[in-house]
């Protein structure tokens, strides 16, 4: 019963932040409501006895990536923007694509619903020491990706850094 | 269902009740820090510091408050109004929240998560969207460089104070607060003392984290009038102050409860060392002696009388603190004398840290900002992460090939210490060369 | 107590999955799409927590720590892509950027 009740209520903040993301006029809204997104998303992930990925989640995307783009948003001057036209010419069509995309996946969902339980879902506790298990799995049978998105890491800052030089 | 309602509110009335004394206790308790650090400024400064409202100016903090609740409430004009008002909601909020993982004694704990330490870690560093948002939306300019500039001050030092956590964590093996505390109970030392170098850069970490000084130059009053904090006044202020010094104290219970011990005695495992148990209630009444030798000094009548019952007050708390040390008492609720002394330890611990804070505040000049990121990036950030590999050897020498406490940690606090002075004597070279060419 | 059916779970990753794309596809200002792509890794994330949920194993955790890594990746180097753009071309609306227009 309060499961239903929190993701209910992570669920209805996350659409309705998304929704208030892609429609805002002015950057810095988006941006606020994005986070809050961000922050309902990580409060499913601990309704889902993931508590690792959610504390990942609030330093990494919430407390980092989006600090990132605040700061951008402030050094780069919007105000010409507030009067723009928001939405490009062809917004009808994205609009319909992206409507048809939501409505394959429903359909996918929906017959698909059955063959997904299959038997008894795992107990909560088998995530239990969450921090564990995810380093076990992490460094055992994924070390190679990890390796290499630690190499990712490194290639972004060096493309940061580049970028953000006057002259290389 | 409103019977399913009540059940479970009766199920975490522990947990209620806490986190009700925090919010009500916190900002009282904000209030008498500041308190303690302008009396900590005057004694260093060899003056007295505020003595004129209530005795030694111990009712300054509601006088303070009082003013600031009726002050003049100023928006700027083109402020972004409902991101002017959010801003230092978002500060006090994130800091408050970060209190609710941390353990003050064994009862006295909101939620203990299962990844306590980085949820305290993480919740605090969402304090740095107040600050920005704060200063963006002043629409001035000092509001905004300040605001930027204590922003990628706060995201830089993070770092640092993110692996140097690490490195205790490591030592713990744990991220539960109740957990790390009881790791070091079992390991019969307090984890500064194995890692001091970790100790050493979360230290200095802090100070950066909380903008205190010496690195505090996005606030100084003669940088850029307040940073993000110009436009602010009245109440609005005293929201991002109260957030700025409940901060404080998130980082020092962090400190405490991952390097000091917790909650635990010095020496908790020694059974010699048992005549610390009747230290709290020794300087409780040696608290309240002083109160009452300095009674009959003051200069009016009622400040006398309020001396004496802050004296009886604090007869009152030495009388509670040995209850426990008598043997009928301590059969009778066992759980009292963890509770009671360890809160008070904790508490002492948590002082004594934010008295440091005050210490370093009065002794160094401030750094500039260049200084300051170059200290973060340069220095801090390549010593945590060697501390980290330090530790890592010093637990394979420990576990793996037997070498006892004392040579394992040493040698790797050597080595990262001398791995420090080459970081610190190649900045100083690097100082001495500068040659300006005139390239931008 | 019982899991709530892993489709409700989908199906909340699905509309956040097209919020995103509408948002991709109908804005002009490239922050905006940018934001409505981590939208879109976001919804993901949600349905390999929500299998890794439904297994019992911490592999879904494990892919959703890559997606967020890559993610952060990418939102550094496109922010400083769009910052050396609006350095040159002083605008930010993805229409206006066609330099390779002939």
């Amino acid at each position: 019963m309060l499961d239903h009740i929190v993701f209910y209520f992570f669920a209805a903040l996350a659409v309705v932040s998304a929704i208030l993301v892609v429609t805002r006029r002015n950057v810095v809204q988006s941006a606020i409501f994005l986070i809050t997104a961000l922050l309902a998303t990580a409060g499913i992930f601990l309704q889902l006895h993931a508590e690792f990925l959610f504390i990942v989640q609030v330093i990494l995307y919430a407390g980092g990536i989006m600090v990132l783009f605040v700061f951008v948003i402030m050094l780069i001057n919007m105000d010409v923007s507030l009067h723009q036209v928001q939405f490009n010419r062809q917004w009808w069509l994205g609009l319909l694509l992206a409507l048809v995309l939501g409505a394959e996946f429903t359909v996918a969902i929906a017959i698909g619903r059955s063959h997904l339980s299959f038997g008894e879902p795992a107990p909560a506790s088998a995530l239990e020491p969450s921090t564990q298990l995810v380093g076990k799995v992490l460094f055992s049978e994924y070390m190679l990706p990890f390796e290499i998105a630690s190499i990712l890491l490194l290639v972004a800052m060096i493309g940061a850094v580049v970028m953000a030089k006057k002259k290389i | 269902m409103l019977m399913n309602v009540l059940h479970f509110v009766i199920s975490i009335w522990v947990p209620l009740v806490c986190a009700l004394i925090i919010v009500a206790v916190l900002p009282l308790v904000a209030g008498y820090i500041v308190l303690m650090e302008r009396k900590v400024m005057a004694d260093m400064q060899a003056r007295l510091g505020p003595m004129r409202v209530g005795p030694h100016g111990l009712l300054q903090p509601i006088a303070d408050a009082l003013k600031l609740l009726i002050k003049e409430d100023i928006i700027p004009d083109e402020a972004d109004k409902a991101i002017f008002w959010f801003a230092p909601l978002i500060s006090v909020t994130a800091a408050m929240l970060a209190m609710s993982a941390l353990a003050i004694g064994p009862w006295f704990q909101i939620a203990d998560l299962n990844v306590g330490l980085l949820f305290v870690v993480g919740i605090s560093a969402l304090g740095i969207f107040g600050i920005v948002l704060g200063g963006w939306s002043s629409n001035s300019h000092y509001s905004l460089l300040g605001a930027l500039r204590s922003a990628a001050q706060l995201v830089s030092y993070e770092t640092a104070a993110g692996m140097a956590i690490v490195g205790g964590l490591l030592l713990a093996g744990t991220l539960s607060t109740r957990e790390i505390i009881q790791a070091q109970n079992d390991y019969g030392v307090w984890f500064a003392i194995a890692a001091p170098v970790g100790f050493f850069v979360y230290l200095v970490a802090s100070i950066a984290e909380t903008n205190r000084a010496p690195f505090d130059l996005p606030e100084a009053e003669s940088e850029l009038v307040a940073g993000y904090m110009t436009e602010y006044s009245g109440f609005r202020w005293a929201l991002y102050f109260l957030a700025e010094y409940t901060n404080m104290v998130v980082v020092a219970s962090i400190a405490t409860t991952l390097f000091l011990g917790g909650w635990l005695r010095p020496f908790a495992g020694t059974p010699a060392f048992n005549f610390l148990d009747y230290l709290p209630s020794v300087l409780m009444l040696g608290i309240g002696g002083y109160c009452f030798y300095r009674a009959p000094k003051q200069p009016v009548k009622v400040q006398s009388l309020f001396m004496v019952a802050v004296g009886l007050l604090m007869i009152l708390a030495a009388i509670i603190l040995a209850a426990p040390l008598i043997p009928a008492v301590s059969n009778l609720l066992p759980g009292l004398k963890p509770g009671l002394h360890g809160a008070f330890w904790f508490l002492l611990k948590v002082g004594l840290y934010i008295y440091l804070f005050m210490w370093l505040r009065f002794t160094f000049p401030r750094y500039r900002f260049d200084q300051l990121m170059r200290l973060g990036w340069q220095f801090l950030i390549p010593l945590s992460i060697v501390n980290v590999m330090g530790i890592g050897l010093a637990l394979v020498l420990h576990r793996h090939w037997g070498w006892g406490h004392l040579p394992a940690f040493g040698l790797t606090t050597l080595l990262t210490l001398a791995v420090a002075a080459w970081l610190g004597w190649a900045e100083e070279k690097k100082d001495k060369v500068h040659v300006f060419v005139g390239e931008t | 107590m019982a899991m709530i059916p892993i489709s409700q779970y989908l199906f909340l990753g699905m509309v956040l999955f097209t919020i995103g794309a509408i948002g991709v596809v109908t804005r002009r200002n490239v922050i905006i799409i940018l934001m409505s792509i981590e939208l879109m890794l976001n919804a993901v994330n949600i349905n390999l927590v929500a299998f890794s949920r439904l297994v019992g194993s911490a592999e879904g955790h494990a892919f959703a720590i890559f997606i967020i890594t890559d993610a952060a990746a990418e939102a550094a180097v496109g922010l400083g892509i769009i910052i050396a753009f609006f350095r040159n071309r002083e605008t930010l609306l993805g229409d206006e950027m066609d330099l390779m227009k002939w």
